[in-house]
């Protein structure tokens, strides 16, 4: 489903500051499967979901969706295929505006927007429906303006706003990173049932180990822009939170000791 | 009483470039300074084919001036990447030239004695007050555009642009093309404003290169009257509440002048004090606020 291939991208080439932040990566997602992401802070994540998304062209390399190939496709145009969720709960929606017109506006997007009304009976129906399941109360509240829910509210609703035309693919990163531990769970239960439903091909970063085992089929590790680390199958499954950070800061000592070595 | 119906008048003909000005600040949330420009553009225009004798057509070409306007605007500032309030300078600027042009290179046009949209309406209805066809004409206008905008900010496109001005994230996201619905905003925006020139110049009976000046300051100053007056609510509550701005504002000059408050010319500056002290009303009150918190404070304070 997805197909990455020696995907490289240097922030402020040629200056003191020049950083690489994805080194020649590949990567490969079948359909349906549901990867975690980990790796320390700076190691690249989310500058490999900004180049999938679009935010920002690569430097070297390429990135097929579908077979597809999106490496140079503008951010709007690979929206329709990509859903895509922030740590921060105010990027995915329009606080100014209903949930029902958030919800009519992503839903819109399967079709050529016109001058047809945004909302009709039939949708009014349907995203109630949806918002029902999340067992939040927020389908009596269709009315209210998104700016007047909470975070997890928010964060739920932008996740029901980024599958309701089930895309190709969906990138969540840390999106349950603002939330208190028990809607954080909510959210993750909302997230798992949802992927599961349609079946989405999914990438989700987390800095919580333990859902990076539970969650999905597959878990992959970066560090300085590299994948270091691919677990899935029966070495996923006996891997602990424990064992996985051990092999995180043995991997760590080493990138450590390389450049310890070139300092010398 | 002429004085009211005189407002009323000019406040509904107005009303419409305060309808523009609202699309541009409060929906998509642009300072978008091409008004200046694109009004005397409507104005102009209309003007010109008045003159020749096509009124309706002034009207028509009037408002399409003021979308062309609005959409170079716009072109400047999402393909081109200039600030906004830079791409609304050069849109102005450019459009003097362009109106001078289409006034055939005379600062002003007298309609007088020609065909308007007004006198062929008295024409129409000779035994109707002329001044009362001129309120109807006028509201007719305006309730129009509102009821046209009002319906088509419910529609998907509608909600595109109104999702533009609150989280352009979001929009992207949805897999909108941001940069083309900003130059929809922008040419719908400046084509009311147009508009409102097209049919000043047939009410008045004359066109001025000079127009424009100022006339942001005008159109900001009617939406801020309404606001404050009327209270914020959704999109169809602001385009009416913004009309009736635009109205209230003509009635406060109207009884200034009268009163020999201040001569004409100083409407310009009036209306920019009626935006700065209505903007800078938040600012105000917290001064006050932290001001009282601070003296009980140090009132209260515990000392070692
Ligand atoms: N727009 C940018 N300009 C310059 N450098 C950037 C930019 N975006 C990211 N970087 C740098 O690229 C590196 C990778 O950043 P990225 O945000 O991808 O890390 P991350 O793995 O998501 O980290 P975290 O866990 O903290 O979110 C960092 O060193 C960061 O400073
Ligand atoms: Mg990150």
């Amino acid at each position: 489903m997805l197909y990455i291939r020696d995907l490289t991208k240097i922030f402020a080439p040629g200056t003191p500051n020049e950083h690489t932040a994805l080194d020649h990566l590949d990567l490969t997602l079948e359909p349906g499967e549901f990867v975690t992401v980990i790796g320390s802070n700076g190691a690249g994540k989310s500058t490999l979901f900004s180049a999938i998304g679009g935010s920002f062209w690569p430097d070297s390399g390429s990135i097929f969706l579908d077979g597809k190939n999106i490496t140079y496709d503008p951010e709007h145009k690979r929206a329709s295929q990509i859903g895509r969720l922030f740590q921060d709960p105010m990027k995915g929606t329009a606080p100014h505006m209903t949930i029902e017109e958030n919800l009519a506006l992503s839903y819109s997007r399967s079709q050529r927007r016109g001058l047809r009304m945004a909302v009709c009976k039939k949708d009014r129906n349907f995203f109630r429906e949806s918002l029902a399941e999340f067992g939040m109360g927020l389908e009596d509240r269709m009315d209210a303006k998104v700016g007047l829910l909470s975070g997890g509210q928010r964060q739920a609703l932008t996740l029901l706003m980024s599958t309701i035309v089930p895309p190709k693919l969906l990138l969540l990163d840390e999106h349950t990173a603002a939330l208190d531990p028990a809607t954080a769970e909510k959210v993750m239960d909302i997230t798992n049932n949802i992927v599961r439903k349609n079946r989405l091909t999914t990438l989700m970063i987390t800095h919580n180990i333990q859902s990076a085992l539970t969650c999905g089929s597959r878990t992959i590790m970066m560090d300085s822009g590299k994948i270091i680390l691919d677990l899935s199958g029966q070495e996923r499954e006996q891997m602990t939170v424990t064992g996985l950070m051990e092999l995180y800061s043995a991997k760590q000592h080493k990138t450590l000791d390389n450049d310890r070595m070139l300092l010398l | 009483m002429t004085l009211v119906v005189g407002s009323l008048q000019l406040g509904f003909i107005y009303g419409l470039l305060a309808v523009g000005v609202y699309i541009a600040f409060r929906i998509l949330d642009i300072p978008d300074l091409s008004a200046e420009g694109t009004f005397t553009f409507g104005l102009a225009v209309s003007a010109a084919l008045t003159a020749k004798g096509h009124p309706l057509m002034g009207v028509l070409f009037g408002l399409l001036a003021g979308c062309l306007g609005g959409a170079v605007t716009g072109l400047l500032q999402t393909k081109l990447r200039i600030h906004p309030i830079l791409a609304g300078i050069l849109t102005m600027s450019g459009l003097y030239s362009v109106n001078l042009a289409v006034m055939g290179s005379s600062s002003n046009i007298s309609l007088v004695g020609l065909d308007t949209l007004f006198r062929m309406a008295f024409d129409l209805f000779p035994e109707v007050d002329k001044e009362l066809i001129k309120l109807v004409l006028s509201a007719l206008f305006c309730a129009v555009l509102v009821a046209v905008l009002a319906i088509f900010f419910k529609t998907n496109v509608g909600l595109c642009i109104r999702a533009t001005g609150d989280n352009e994230d979001m929009v992207r996201a949805s897999s909108i093309n941001v940069d083309a619905t900003k130059i929809l905003a922008l040419a719908i925006g400046n084509g009311c404003i147009g508009l409102s020139g097209a049919l000043l110049a047939q009410y008045q009976g004359f066109a001025d290169i000079s127009s424009g000046i100022g006339i942001v300051a005008v159109g900001l100053a009617s939406v801020i009257i309404g606001e404050r007056i009327f209270g914020q609510r959704g999109v169809t509550w602001g385009l009416v509440v913004t009309v009736a701005g635009s109205v209230v504002y003509r009635l406060i000059i109207a009884l200034a002048l009268k009163s020999n408050l201040f001569p004409a010319y100083f409407l310009k500056i009036v209306s920019a004090v009626i935006v700065a002290a209505a903007l800078s009303v938040p600012a105000v009150k917290e001064v006050l606020v932290r001001r009282k918190i601070k003296k009980e404070g140090l009132r209260n304070a515990v000392h070692p």
